[in-house]
């Protein structure tokens, strides 16, 4: 089909100058892999204690959670990412939003994607948790109740440490794809890999070499992200249950 | 091109298939359309006024215009009864693919030609000539871009401004921050919104911008031009044949007339979707690129 391959692209200079090509695919690297794990931090924080209260007794808790999960879950990311981004400053009082708006366009761009990601993951981490805590047999909720603990005594020294090893390996999936996810963060302009990308075919015209090295980059971050957390679901793992031996 | 088709028409009928027929099979984009009797065409969603939707979600404008008259020709020079006008929506960002892979037959919207690019795909006679310039609003002290120093400027991603900006900012320590918007749309919405104080891009497509915006009166554009830069349709690489149809027709247009009608038509006249006027006046560039059509290149 007549391409003209030139993988040296990558190390020529930039069209700014300041840098090569190669230069700019890994700030737009490391610019994913903050992104990511920060978003994942946040996830993990919200999503375990939503997943846990959507499991309490009490009906109104339940409720929130529930509600919580269904809306974050249900909207599509990018118009998530969109409202975070254009609709929420606008929403602010109008000194405030403004003095917010001509700041750092970086910064707007990073906390948006990251709170945008970070509360999408954070309802399909509650629901993993949720699942790993009603995958218990009951008895153990009874004998810690039996035993006098209170309610959150059985949460936190029977329940939980069971749950959260259970539900390592889904959540390995749910690390996998904020990884994935973070590529629809360029739609705002923020410069990580899937951008760099972009922006390497918009300035060189070498759309193969530029998308190879991206599906590279990712397949090498989700390859060490799954070699890690296979050998951490390993040392975890419950004896008798899922994944233990 | 009428003429033309006639000539070629004869020439098969005479069966003078030796010169004809016999080059218009080595085009294989031409042959395709003849096989499958459809032509796919690339075209933008928002670049006003050159390709864009209206507001029943037609694509209108003035590169689609002439796209849609290269089309005929192309059709009566195949002596086609019939051929389906297939429409795909393209970016900044994947029309080059799509013209290399195959997907799309022709865009005509609003791509620079340049040198980069010609050693992917081809280019057809220039369509337009622009100068990049800023958009920013009347009261907010924009007049050039020495104003632009420290502030928050907007452009779409993967475009010639960009790269212009990003490069004056390095060669002049400006200390912006540039914003890449995926397309002139959101890049408005940008500049609308406040987050940034100017949006630089080809001057057309921002008075297009103005033309759409809530208060088009709200908005002007200023500055010195950082470049001229030549519109051209894109098609595939390595294919004269197909190319020189092309130019013979949409050099047809512009030296009969017909091309300055449809000039008139979308940069003098009130034009969807809020009717407004864009007034920008034939420039110098223009009319000679009208007068003798060339498919050059200006960096």
């Amino acid at each position: 089909m007549g391409y003209q391959w030139n993988w040296g692209v990558f190390l020529s200079p930039s069209a700014s100058g300041d840098d090569t090509y190669l230069g700019w695919m890994f700030a737009g690297f490391k610019m994913t892999i903050a992104l990511s794990l920060t978003a994942w931090v946040l996830a993990l924080i919200l999503g375990a204690l939503v997943g846990v209260l959507r499991t309490v007794p009490n009906k109104t808790l339940a409720g929130i959670a529930t509600a919580y999960v269904e809306l974050f879950r249900n909207v599509p990311l990018l118009v998530q990412l969109f409202i975070w981004y254009f609709v929420l400053p606008e929403l602010l009082p109008t000194s405030i939003g403004d003095a917010y708006k001509q700041s750092h366009p970086v910064m707007q761009q990073f906390l948006a994607s990251m709170i945008c990601l970070g509360l999408f993951t954070s309802a399909r981490v509650a629901e993993q948790v949720r699942a790993g805590i009603n995958s218990l047999p009951k008895g153990q909720k009874n004998a810690g109740l039996a035993l006098g603990f209170t309610l959150p005594q059985t949460y936190r020294h029977v329940m939980l440490p069971m749950a959260f090893r259970l539900v390592v390996p889904p959540l390995t999936s749910e690390f996998l794809n904020i990884f994935k996810n973070s590529a629809v963060c360029s739609t705002i302009g923020l410069l990580e890999l899937a951008a760099q990308g972009r922006q390497l075919v918009d300035y060189t015209a070498q759309p193969y070499e530029s998308f190879i090295a991206v599906t590279l980059s990712y397949v090498l971050i989700n390859v060490t992200v799954m070699t890690l957390m296979h050998k951490f679901e390993r040392r975890i793992a419950v004896p008798g249950y899922i994944g233990g031996k | 091109m009428k003429r033309f088709a006639i000539t070629a028409a004869l020439a098969t009928v005479l069966g003078a298939s030796a010169v004809l027929p016999a080059q218009a099979q080595e085009s294989l984009t031409l042959k395709k359309i003849k096989d499958t009797g459809a032509i796919t065409l690339g075209h933008r969603e928002s670049s006003i006024p050159f390709s864009y939707y209206d507001d029943k979600q037609q694509v209108i404008g003035y590169s689609h215009e002439l796209m849609l008259k290269v089309v005929d020709d192309i059709k009566a020079n195949l002596k086609l009864a019939k051929l389906d006008i297939k429409l795909m929506p393209v970016t900044s960002a994947n029309r080059i693919t799509l013209i290399q892979n195959g997907t799309v037959d022709i865009e005509c919207g609003s791509t620079t030609n340049n040198l980069e690019r010609q050693k992917q795909v081809g280019f057809t006679t220039t369509i337009f000539v622009i100068g990049t310039k800023l958009m920013a609003k009347k009261d907010a002290g924009i007049k050039d871009f020495a104003d632009l120093a420290g502030k928050n400027v907007v452009t779409t991603a993967g475009t010639t401004s960009e790269r212009l900006i990003r490069k004056m900012n390095e060669d002049k320590q400006m200390k912006m921050n540039v914003i890449s918007a995926k397309d002139h749309g959101e890049a408005f919405l940008t500049l609308e919104t406040g987050r940034a104080v100017a949006f630089m891009m080809d001057d057309a497509l921002l008075y297009g911008e103005i033309a759409k915006a809530k208060k088009p009166g709200d908005w002007l554009v200023t500055g010195t031009a950082q470049s001229k830069e030549a519109y051209g349709c894109m098609l595939k690489k390595d294919d004269p044949e197909f190319k020189k149809l092309v130019d013979a027709s949409l050099t047809k247009a512009m030296t009969s007339g017909d091309a300055e009608k449809i000039y008139a038509k979308w940069f003098m006249n009130p034009i969807p979707p809020k009717g407004l006027n864009l007034n920008m006046v034939l420039s110098d560039e223009m009319k000679a690129a009208y007068k003798a059509p060339n498919d050059k290149a200006f960096e």
